[in-house]
């Protein structure tokens, strides 16, 4: 359980630098969402955050769900929420009013269920026993046992298109009518 | 790489989203609160299929990714008629229905 963040035997370190800084600059861009009083200001760190998490997912050899995670929220989710703030707001700038007054009642709140969280992931995660990839020191081992014969990518297309096809589907037609409906909800009559 | 890292960040995460969720009043910073959640939780999925060496964890982000983008469509639009009904979109003043 010690030196979870800088063990020394068995850990690319290369790999484990990069993760470090990008979780930095992940960490402070959330906080800064969740704290500015600028509402612009906090959704171009929550850009940030997200182009952390897609380097992230490459740091953890899932190109696929890093490119998709480009595309989907920065390119387009991120513009929604520029265009929600613009539609809905008169002025640009710092703004007062955006906290309840009751707000640190969440701090409390958040800061248990971290210690919670942590102390299950440091307690159960930390040897590698319950998982195939992992020794018993909890360093992850090398890249794609599994995806020796084919590219991550090919074998994403062949889960979705066999195991996953009916989900799949299913995912298809929740988007249909979320996109339906928001128009609907949306449009001046 | 160690197994506890990308979980333990998940989880800071998750936290900070939801003190966003409980501390904001205006919906949009809602809304952007509960996109650090999901998001979170998709860091999870991936590392665990790292760790397992498998591919579903990335099947199942993607997912999370695509409802996720359904539920901001719905949400911010959403927010625009209550912002057209109430020219307000401060959550704590939405109370139509308290009895």
């Amino acid at each position: 359980m010690t030196g979870i963040l800088f063990a020394a035997d068995g850990v690319n370190v290369a790999q484990n630098i990069g993760f470090g800084v990008i979780a930095v600059v992940m960490i402070v861009a959330a906080l800064n969402v969740v704290t500015t009083k600028n509402v612009v200001h906090a959704a171009l760190s929550l850009a940030l955050v997200l182009a952390g998490m897609a380097a992230q997912y490459i740091l953890a050899a899932a190109e696929f769900v890093a490119v998709s995670q480009v595309m989907v929220y920065i390119g387009a989710v991120m513009v929604l929420f520029l265009f929600g703030i613009m539609l809905t707001r008169a002025q640009i700038g710092r703004e007062t009013g955006l906290n309840n007054s009751t707000w640190y009642a969440g701090i409390p709140v958040a800061v248990i269920l971290f210690g919670l969280l942590g102390w299950v992931v440091l307690n159960v995660y930390d040897d590698g026993s319950l998982f195939a990839n992992v020794n018993d020191d909890g360093i992850i081992g090398e890249l794609g046992v599994e995806g020796q014969q084919e590219t991550v990518t090919q074998a994403i297309s062949d889960g979705v298109l066999s195991t996953y096809l009916v989900p799949f589907f299913g995912m298809t037609f929740v988007l249909l009518a979320a996109a339906i409906g928001a128009i609907v909800l949306a449009r001046k009559d | 790489m160690l197994a506890a890292n990308f979980l333990l960040l998940a989880a800071l995460l998750f936290s900070i989203g939801v003190y966003g969720v409980i501390a904001r009043r205006n919906a949009v910073m809602v809304l952007m609160s509960i996109e650090l959640i999901l998001n979170s939780v998709n860091l999870n999925f991936i590392a665990f299929a790292l760790m397992q060496g498998s591919i579903e964890g990335h099947i199942f982000a993607l997912f999370v990714i695509a409802i996720a983008a359904a539920e901001v469509g719905v949400g911010l639009a959403m927010v625009l008629l209550i912002y057209r009904n109430r020219k307000s979109i401060l959550l704590d003043e939405l109370s139509e229905l308290k009895g």
